[in-house]
């Protein structure tokens, strides 16, 4: 029910919304739980397990009922709380758990076989036979339990990930952070404060108490707005720190859009902040716990503090006719509140014997509530007070059983709260995470005096650690009562009284917990699901871990509470993952040539991060396979064009490039003379093949080595770790050009007759033979070519600076399309290289040493390298090690599979008969069947035998016969010649 | 013959304007990374402020004259930008052509850093990150380099093959902070 007066909402601003299909209006300063409240909705979800009834609980982040969906379609969003969710127009939210409807659950059927579904049920009885578990049991659970579902569509809304710096981070802005934040401000310190709500001040907010005589909420919002106007401080509303990481960096949510009536086009919903400060005050206040009874979960039963929330910030009477109950004095100044609003209050009871009240409404020291009555909403509540039961009308209890502080953060970097007796809480253990100051009622300091005073404290004692001198701000008078707590956790009884309101857990499941031996705090939470539901329990949690202490006969600082861990409360995957959807998830590389290619209509494939053209098509070919063969054709026959600039080039210069070359290749390079190109092997440390590639000699000293497109960035951090680590003494300087230059392979027959068109000086005869290579002046561009071939024919490699590249690929394509070739993809690029025999990744897959690739002869014998002591290990030269052959189909049915694994013929294709694999495979248009190379035990002196070739995989088997490693023009006639 | 036609790395895809910030691609500039050999700093630091009028800078540092800048670009390596490297300075270092590596974008305009949060990890407010401060870092999922040229100038640099995702990634976060007004 609305009040007539009174709160912080703009009574002037209407906003119309939608709650479970009924329209309803509010104004602007209302959170969807107010706004429910003040239309007199009792009712807003229903529970996990039991498919109870619940209402809205708290008015904050702990809110473990009343949660529900926003909007619809792909945008929709579950398990919204309630209390969170700022009004805003033509907002739409759903019940969730619940079918036909919230008001009549057919699920509720578990409500009334909850005395044999309790918590270990499932453990208990889903267990024969076997495999139902996973096939039917579990997924039969999985619906009929649950809160609210994602939609499965793609999420179209947009999200955000943001750094943050400062010197002090603030964590909250009721009066002990805005004091601290107000201190270190004023002492010229980089500061952020962040809170959760929409409003900042925290309890100013929520109460009645004033500060130096005005409304605590009007001094929360002088000093929030002097704050703002201060150029050193950033105000962070609507922004809930989730997490502690190493190192000052802290986890936050930004709820950015959620509010707005119209989102304006690119504005995140969310922004995921990443904070790394000098220091920080944790000012998080503290959580209000209930009192567990039987039927505690009742529409209309809530936490206390949540009532005079609404009464004082939202204007809104939760019920006509309200009972109080607690054992603080919170209930009196609940009561307080209630009456000064006109609520009419049906009983205040007051679990500590002793205590006094001067309140004109009916009072009942030393009593406690046994009962809570109602179907879809809190009727009656039942007490027990001077050893006699009776009954009282009420639409709402006001329940409070003192207040947690909020030390899950100062838990996040594995610390433990330590328990005081005092306030019957635990309190943030000194220095749990280090530079974190938490003070006020995070730190068990609950008067509004005492956390002034506190927030002050904390941050000239952050201050001192930043080097700066925190000023002498003047205190704004406040109340300063002291906190009187008698510890009541469960109210004893027969019937079911709620713990964990989320997850649907009561007393009599934490005791079977502990009667089943579950009785570490650990076990119980895992037996009993307590504080798993997405609210992390934080309205449970002490309680249950109270009542597991009693019934395991321990004390509660001796129980200790579970692990706290981030994030404080729930955080949407697209929030974390922001930006990383789809192609966002890695950068793309483009080559020089990728536009031209596109055009072409040539299909991309990733290579590492990079985009290559696989095949460039033509018109009338119906397969990949015609357009490769035809590619294939034009280099075995005239002149085909590709970009190779993906390879990683790296430039190696200095006086000791060559004697670093010999160290980290097999092979010798400090003999390559300028002019020429070698063909080289590097070993990781282990004596396996890393990485292989041509290097060029451009002059005295200066090298370019080549990597492949894979192995470029760790071929690169492989060097820089020999050049620092290994060999500091050489003096060796080296930089990537990949990015400098843009690379072209032009091969065929024709590529002699073909580039002397392009270059400005064409080669003479002789220039340039094989492995040769120098600078060029290519269409008044000053390049680079190598003679160089990764195909078997005539080929060269020609570079321009990258900004040419576009211009050079086309005209070379123009060119070659006029000398019967053209350009040609990856598959054709692979199939020149598998009839040759010559080598990528996947034979170098990590595994394999040059004797397994046949390639002992590139290992000197007269010079230390990398890799060669662990490379002459017995097992790695043992001749029956699996070792690279080429293979050929031999029988009816022509297939060569990579993957597919390798057996004797008369072995059966079983693991332990296995001889080997077949790593890449192809059609070669050339010799009209397809090849394929693979490692197999002793293969070079198998050569002629047939094998098995099973792959078991896609349920193939076929005949296959042992080839040398070449299967195209083997002496290399064309390559050279 | 026909001419080689230059393209710039960002293309057509700048400069754009979006709320406060302005993304342009810097000019073509020649570009050299220079590596002292071993011992050698001094001496191409004398070299180099015999032939440009510039000395090394520091590591987290450049400095800038008519027409040039020379950035720390990373344990003994600085890259020199504007002009070809001047005599005397291949007899002390390795000298590598960059001119065609890099991708530029200026970014200016004083909401430049909140659009940078988004995408880098370190502090790049003017307190933090003066003017003539340079960082070797990464920007969302790239290796970035960044230096402050002005008060309100950062100069973000890229790998030229990812100058597509670059511009992506700016425009995405400017928008972002455009959209809070």
């Amino acid at each position: 029910m609305r009040l007539k007066t009174g709160g912080l909402i703009d009574r002037g601003t209407a906003l119309r919304f939608r709650f479970d299909g009924h329209d309803y209006t509010g104004f602007r300063g209302d959170t969807l739980a107010s706004a429910l409240l003040a239309n007199d909705i009792r009712v807003v979800g229903r529970s996990f397990k039991y498919h109870r009834p619940r209402g809205v609980f708290s008015a904050g982040s702990e809110e473990p009922n009343a949660l529900v969906t926003i909007g619809r379609g792909a945008g929709a969003e579950p398990n919204v709380r309630a209390t969170m969710q700022e009004l805003r127009a033509d907002l739409e939210a759903r019940p969730q758990n619940c079918w036909p409807s919230l008001h009549w659950d057919l699920l509720e059927v578990n409500d009334w076989a909850s005395r044999f579904i309790g918590a270990g049920f499932y453990y208990k009885t889903f267990m024969w036979p076997r495999k139902f578990w996973e096939w039917v049991y579990e997924p039969a659970i999985r619906r009929a339990a649950g809160l609210g579902a994602l939609s499965g569509a793609h999420n179209p809304d947009r999200y955000e990930k943001a750094y943050a710096h400062c010197d002090l981070l603030v964590i909250g802005a009721g009066p002990a952070g805005l004091m601290a934040a107000l201190t270190a401000a004023e002492a010229g310190a980089d500061v952020i404060l962040a809170d959760e709500d929409a409003l900042p001040g925290g309890r100013l907010n929520g109460e009645r108490a004033t500060l130096d005589g005005g409304a605590g909420s009007d001094w929360a919002a002088a000093a929030v707005a002097r704050l703002r106007a201060m150029p050193n401080v950033r105000v962070m509303a609507r922004t809930t720190v989730t997490g502690v990481y190493d190192q000052g960096t802290f986890g936050a949510l930004e709820r950015v859009g959620h509010h707005l009536d119209d989102r304006p086009r690119g504005l995140p919903l969310e922004c995921f902040w990443r904070i790394a400060a000098k220091r920080a005050v944790l000012a998080a206040g503290a959580i209000e716990r209930p009192v567990a009874f039987a039927g505690n979960d009742r529409p209309g039963v809530m936490l206390a503090g949540a009532v005079r929330t609404y009464l004082n910030r939202y204007g809104v009477a939760p019920g006509r006719r309200v009972a109080v109950f607690g054992n603080t004095d919170e209930a009196h100044r609940t009561a307080a509140d209630l009456v000064a609003a006109g609520v009419h209050v049906t009983a205040l009871i007051d679990a500590r014997p002793d205590a006094r009240s001067t309140l004109s409404v009916p009072f009942y020291p030393g009593g406690v509530v046994t009962g809570a009555e109602g179907r879809l909403g809190l009727e009656s509540v039942r007490f027990e007070a001077g050893g006699r039961s009776q009954g009282v009308m009420a639409d709402c209890l006001a329940v409070s059983g003192g207040w947690n502080p909020n030390v899950h953060l100062t838990c996040h970097l594995n610390g433990r709260p330590v328990w005081d007796d005092g306030i019957a809480a635990f309190v943030p253990a000194p220095g749990a995470v280090p530079g974190l100051i938490p003070c006020g009622a995070a730190a068990g300091v609950f008067s509004t005096a005492g956390c002034l005073a506190d927030g002050a404290r904390a941050a000239a004692e952050a201050l001192g650690g930043l080097g700066l001198t925190a000023p002498d701000l003047p205190q704004p008078e406040a109340e300063d009562a002291p906190y009187r707590i008698r510890a009541l956790w469960a109210v004893p009884g027969k019937r079911r009284a709620w713990l964990d309101l989320q997850n649907d857990v009561t007393v009599k499941d934490v005791r079977g917990a502990a009667q089943e031996n579950f009785r570490s705090v650990e076990h119980m939470k895992r037996y009993t699901t307590q504080g798993m539901a997405p609210d992390q329990g934080k309205t449970s949690n002490l309680a249950a871990l109270a009542v597991l202490a009693d019934a395991t006969g321990r004390g509660i600082a001796q129980t200790g509470t579970t692990t706290y861990r981030p994030p404080y409360t729930p955080v949407a995957i697209a929030a974390m993952g922001a930006g990383a959807q789809g192609k966002g998830f890695a950068p793309e590389r483009r080559t020089t040539s990728d536009q031209a290619s596109r055009k072409r209509g040539a299909p991309m494939i990733e290579a590492g991060l990079w985009y290559r053209p696989s095949y460039f098509p033509k018109g009338g070919e119906r397969t990949w396979r015609e357009s490769c063969d035809r590619e294939v054709g034009w280099v075995r026959n005239a002149v085909g064009v590709t970009d190779v600039s993906t390879l990683g080039k790296i430039d190696i210069q200095g006086p000791d490039a060559g004697a670093f070359l010999d160290f980290v290749y097999t092979g010798t390079f400090s003999t390559l003379k300028p002019g020429r190109v070698r063909y080289g092997i590097m070993l990781r440390e282990d004596g396996h093949v890393m990485d292989d590639g041509t290097t060029a000699c451009l002059g005295e000293g200066h090298y370019l080595m080549t990597t492949t497109t894979a192995a470029a960035g760790p071929v690169m951090r492989h060097l820089e770790f020999v050049a620092q680590v290994l060999r500091p003494e050489l003096d060796v300087q080296m930089v990537s050009v990949t990015e400098q230059w843009a690379q072209f392979a032009v091969a065929g027959p024709g590529s002699r007759d073909f580039l002397n068109g392009v270059l400005d000086a064409p080669m003479a005869e002789g220039d340039f033979p094989f492995m040769a290579c120098g600078e060029v002046s290519v269409m008044g561009v000053q390049g680079r070519l190598f003679r160089i071939s990764f195909s078997g024919e005539h080929a060269y490699e020609i570079a321009v600076p990258a900004r040419y590249g576009d211009a050079l690929f086309r005209a070379l394509v123009t060119r070659a399309e006029g000398m019967g070739g053209g350009a040609y993809g990856m598959e054709a690029l692979n199939v020149l290289r598998l009839e040759k025999g010559l080598l990528t990744h996947a034979e170098m897959h990590g595994r394999v040493t040059c004797h397994d690739l046949g390639l002992s002869g590139l290992m000197s014998s007269r010079k230390d390298y990398i890799g060669r002591a662990a490379a002459a290990r017995p097992g790695l030269v043992d001749p029956e090690r699996e070792r690279l052959v080429a293979l050929h189909p031999v029988g009816i049915e022509k297939r060569l599979l990579p993957g597919a694994h390798l057996f004797a013929h008369d072995a059966p294709a079983v693991r332990e008969a296995a001889e080997g694999y077949v790593t890449s495979a192809c059609h070669s248009p050339t010799l009209g069947h397809p090849i394929a190379l693979g490692f197999l035990k002793s293969g070079p002196e198998r050569l002629g035998e047939t094998l098995r070739m099973v792959d078991h995989l896609r349920g193939v088997e076929t005949w296959c016969v042992v080839r040398p490693l070449c299967s195209y023009d083997p002496k290399g006639e064309r390559t050279r010649g | 013959m026909a001419e080689l036609i230059a393209l710039s790395p960002a293309g057509a895809a700048l400069p754009k304007r979006i709320g406060a910030v302005t993304l342009t691609e810097a000019p073509f500039a020649p570009m050299t990374g220079i590596s002292p050999h071993a011992g050698e700093v001094a001496q191409v630091s004398a070299a180099l402020e015999a032939a440009h009028g510039l000395a090394l800078p520091g590591p987290g540092r450049m400095l800038s004259g008519a027409g040039i800048e020379v950035l720390w670009f990373g344990r003994n390596r600085w890259l020199l930008i504007g002009a070809a490297p001047g005599d005397g300075l291949a007899a002390h270092a390795a000298l590598t052509d960059q001119s065609d590596a890099w991708v530029s974008v200026i970014v200016q305009g004083a909401a430049g850093v909140d659009v940078l949060a988004r995408l880098v990890p370190v502090d790049l407010r003017p307190r933090a990150f003066a003017e003539g401060s340079v960082i070797r870092t990464e920007l969302f999922h790239m290796p970035a380099a960044i230096a402050r040229t002005g008060a309100e100038d950062l100069r973000v640099m890229c790998f030229r093959s990812m100058a597509g995702t670059l511009v992506h990634d700016l425009v995405t976060a400017a928008e972002a902070v455009a959209a809070r007004g």
